[in-house]
């Protein structure tokens, strides 16, 4: 992955300074959610497909500022191959561009992708031109194939959707990155900014997170955490870490000593 | 039950009366009646697409299964 003197990151053609993706989801109000995505700086924020709500009349596409923010249209709820499919036509046919975010979800309980029918359903997305996100196990196997698919980017999981948990498996991840050719974007898991850092530090190119800011006490002030954990990391990334090594090493000099 | 003479459409689900004029009964009417912007929403009809430039020249058929979609939070 190279990187321009202002550090940006390319993703599905799309140039963007913001390694912090948020979703919508879960949040008071639509005031709530402006002020969390507001203050987050984030350039693209996800949002789910379903029936129009015939008694709300307070439609998303009303409040949120399109001209701000990239929708990247997810398939939350859909449990095979074709409904992700289904759902993300429809998504495409709502004029927003062509980058969708591709859950298969597996199981209710862990909501763990089913890695067998997200390969499918990207096979048949890339098919018809989308620019295609997948969410999947941080399994080094399953994003090297969603890669050589032609996925522009990879998306494991750090821990279960909404469950705060953090990163819970940080060498797998950083074999991801490794043998990663297109953006590896830390996609659930996250529960406050450390674990942010800690993704971002591993070299991950971004991270996408709701619930951790959504579900903060106070929303919009933990999405401000998660920009300044977010460009931490980064920068720690870039800057190379020390060496750990198992006993002290004085900073200090040793010399000079008063007796 | 509804009545045989009464078209009648599945509207996300819910049974949904249409109206007994043919002209009536076009996409861009029942949006209209249901308050619903046509830039918001997406439309399948019987599992199909249906183009937003086609909303005004497509009539509602009795029997009909509709989904009438949009974008809510989520993440």
């Amino acid at each position: 992955m190279t990187h321009s003197p202002e550090d940006t990151w390319t993703l599905g053609g799309r140039t963007l300074r913001s390694r912090l993706i948020v979703g919508t989801g879960k949040y008071k109000d639509a005031e709530e959610t402006r002020a969390a995505l507001a203050a987050s700086g984030a350039e693209i924020v996800t949002v789910a497909l379903r029936r129009v709500d015939l008694k709300q009349k307070d439609n998303l596409l009303s409040w949120i500022d399109t001209s701000r923010y990239t929708l990247l249209p997810n398939t939350a709820g859909c449990y095979t191959a074709d409904e992700a499919v289904r759902t993300l036509r429809l998504a495409r046919e709502l004029g927003i561009a062509d980058l969708v975010k591709l859950e298969v979800i597996g199981d209710p309980k862990t909501l763990y992708p089913d890695n067998e029918e997200t390969l499918k359903a990207a096979k048949i997305l890339l098919d018809e031109g989308f620019v295609v996100l997948p969410y999947c196990t941080a399994d080094p196997i399953v994003c090297r194939k969603l890669e050589a698919l032609g996925c522009a980017a990879v998306m494991p999981l750090a821990a279960p959707i909404g469950s705060g948990l953090g990163i819970r498996d940080r060498h797998t991840l950083r074999l991801i990155v490794e043998q990663a050719r297109v953006p590896v974007i830390v996609d659930a898991g996250v529960g406050t900014a450390s674990d942010a850092t800690v993704a971002m530090e591993l070299g991950v190119d971004a991270v996408l997170m709701n619930t951790a800011i959504a579900k903060a006490q106070r929303p919009a002030l933990m999405a401000e955490a998660m920009r300044d954990g977010i460009v931490a990391g980064r920068k720690a990334f870039l800057a190379g870490r020390m060496r750990a090594v198992p006993y002290a090493n004085a900073s200090s000099p040793t010399a000079g000593l008063i007796e | 039950m509804y009545l045989p003479t009464v078209p009648a459409i599945l509207l996300n689900g819910e049974p949904h009366e249409l109206a007994p004029d043919a002209a009536e009964r076009t996409i861009t009417r029942l949006l209209d009646t249901l308050g619903l912007k046509p830039q918001q929403v997406a439309v399948e009809r019987n599992r199909e697409i249906v183009p937003r430039a086609s909303y005004p020249e497509t009539t509602l058929e009795d029997g009909d299964q509709l989904e009438i979609v949009t974008f809510v939070g989520g993440g």
